[in-house]
């Protein structure tokens, strides 16, 4: 059923219509309640003062969170690359004929999925002595690339048999089929679910906060104890929460603008269906079975 | 093996805070989540765009970042709850969102004919979901869910950095009598894999239960 509004229930009549102006009314006075009480404590517990902002004035807070901001990007930049490349060789890995091939790269794909990230971050971290930039992007990577591994072979699962079949009655080789055939719709087709994986990979970049890693939210937390700024903490969160959910937020538009660009693309047409856009906890839906 | 028997009582009290915090967090998310996901499919305009402006906003929030704002910005609003609490309410609120989600690709799965059908009988919108929608969704709904909160079990590591008792943070203490570094995780993660093992079994369970081809 569509989330239309109109499956679930009739077209309001005038007293359903006035009853909902009611209720409406309520929320709009709860939800206006729950604002006003939040800038009411911002005042309450003096957040505006001068001493609490003076910090941003400054040259080296500014360079601070700039650099905070510049390495949480390059965290998600290392990741992203060796992300794909790993999803994309276990999710060959596990497509493979070769039994021990498909076992071992099921054994590694399942195994970094079902670990906790941050145990494998404080893993490399403590046990193997890796700088925290490394232990961070290790572990980013190796569960992010499992994940991808299951949205690839999903996707590569996804194409019709037909495609398959056709290319191999043309006499292509098994790697020809793979490569000019069935990864190129796969992709297209689950593109969107790809990058809304990568908006999980930026913000569990902040996760480095948790092993010392000199990030954004580490840049934020250095100024908040600063007791000569009388601890501003929540006009630090004021400042860094909106960039970095804005910075998830265009990643997820990006998603969904690629996800509505490829539905209307004929060239998909007659191919796998191109999955829904949507950051997902755990493993997305379009890689679930 | 060494690791484990001499520090028993500090694995086991880590793992029974793992799971407590994973039990509360996750009823609370549940909670919430259908709540949520009922608010989005509603009448009612305000409450739709709250709903949404929910789940926009914390799908695409760091979890830590809402740590750091619940466990260390709350108190500067005078507000001291114990470190359980605060992180109870960051997972839950988290995951709620995931959860809504879930909730309403589920509903979308139900025929528009079952919600025309529950209209015609002269049902209202509450009676459409409780009776009618919700009952079937909620089939389809078993698996999405299960994985949620199996990602929720392992987002409760996070908390340990934030002064709560759990299985990760246990690794210090161990670490300072001065055992293997090694074999400590090794069974920090035999314990992970433990809860999220038993949570995938009960969830394959139910779905087999509950499961209804259509």
């Amino acid at each position: 059923m569509t989330v239309q509004a109109s499956a679930l229930y009739d077209v309001p009549g005038p007293k359903a219509l006035a009853r909902h102006r009611l209720y409406g009314g309520i929320a709009l006075l709860l939800i206006a309640a729950m604002i006003g009480w939040i800038v009411y404590m911002l005042f309450h517990t003096h957040q505006f003062t001068y001493q609490k902002w003076m910090p941003f004035e400054y040259r080296g807070v500014q360079d601070l969170l700039l650099r905070g901001l510049g390495n949480t990007l390059k965290a998600f930049g290392w990741t992203v690359l060796f992300a794909l490349p790993f999803g994309a060789l276990f999710a060959a890995g596990r497509l493979s004929d070769h039994r021990v091939v498909r076992w071992l790269s099921t054994l590694v794909v399942e195994f970094f999925r079902a670990m906790p990230l941050l145990v494998m971050i404080f893993f490399v971290f403590v046990a193997l002595k890796v700088q925290p930039l490394w232990a961070l992007v290790t572990g980013l990577v190796l569960y992010n690339g499992s994940v991808l591994a299951e949205v690839f072979r999903a996707g590569v699962l996804a194409v019709p048999k037909g495609q398959r079949e056709a290319a191999y009655a043309l006499g292509m080789r098994k790697t020809q089929v793979m490569t000019y055939v069935l990864v190129p719709q796969a992709n297209r087709a689950m593109l969107p679910a790809i990058i809304s994986q990568l908006v999980v990979a930026l913000k569990d970049t902040s996760l480095g906060f948790l092993i010392t890693y000199e990030e954004f939210l580490h840049a934020g937390k250095l100024i908040a104890t600063n007791l000569d700024y009388d601890l501003p903490f929540i006009p630090v969160v004021i400042v860094i929460a909106p960039i970095y959910i804005g910075m998830c937020l265009l990643l997820s538009w990006l998603a969904r603008w690629v996800e509505r660009r490829s539905r209307r693309s004929p060239s998909v047409r007659g191919g796998a269906p191109v999955v829904e856009a949507g950051v997902a906890m755990g493993l997305p839906p379009s890689a679930q079975q | 093996m060494k690791t484990l028997t001499d520090n028993w009582s500090t694995y086991w009290d880590g793992f029974l805070g793992t799971l407590a915090l994973f039990a509360v967090s996750a009823v609370l998310s549940l909670v919430l989540g259908v709540l949520i996901a009922g608010f989005r499919v509603s009448p009612v305009r305000p409450l739709r765009v709250f709903g949404t402006a929910w789940v926009t906003l914390l799908r695409n929030t760091p979890l830590t970042l809402l740590f750091f704002i619940v466990v260390l910005g709350l108190p500067r609003f005078d507000i001291t709850l114990p470190f359980f609490t605060f992180a109870v309410a960051a997972l839950g609120c988290y995951t709620s969102a995931f959860v809504c989600e879930s909730m309403r690709s589920g509903i979308n799965t139900v025929p528009a004919g079952q919600g025309e059908a529950a209209r015609s009988l002269g049902m209202s919108f509450g009676q459409t979901m409780s009776v009618v929608v919700l009952p079937q969704a909620y089939r389809s709904v078993v698996a999405p869910i299960g994985s949620v909160m199996i990602a929720l079990a392992k987002n409760t590591a996070i908390a340990g950095s934030f002064s709560v008792t759990e299985l990760l943070g246990t690794y210090r203490t161990i670490n300072e009598l001065g055992y293997s570094i090694i074999w400590t995780f090794v069974w920090i993660a035999v314990g992970y894999l433990i809860i999220t093992l038993a949570i995938s079994a009960v969830f394959n369970l139910l779905e087999r239960r509950v499961a209804v081809s259509r």
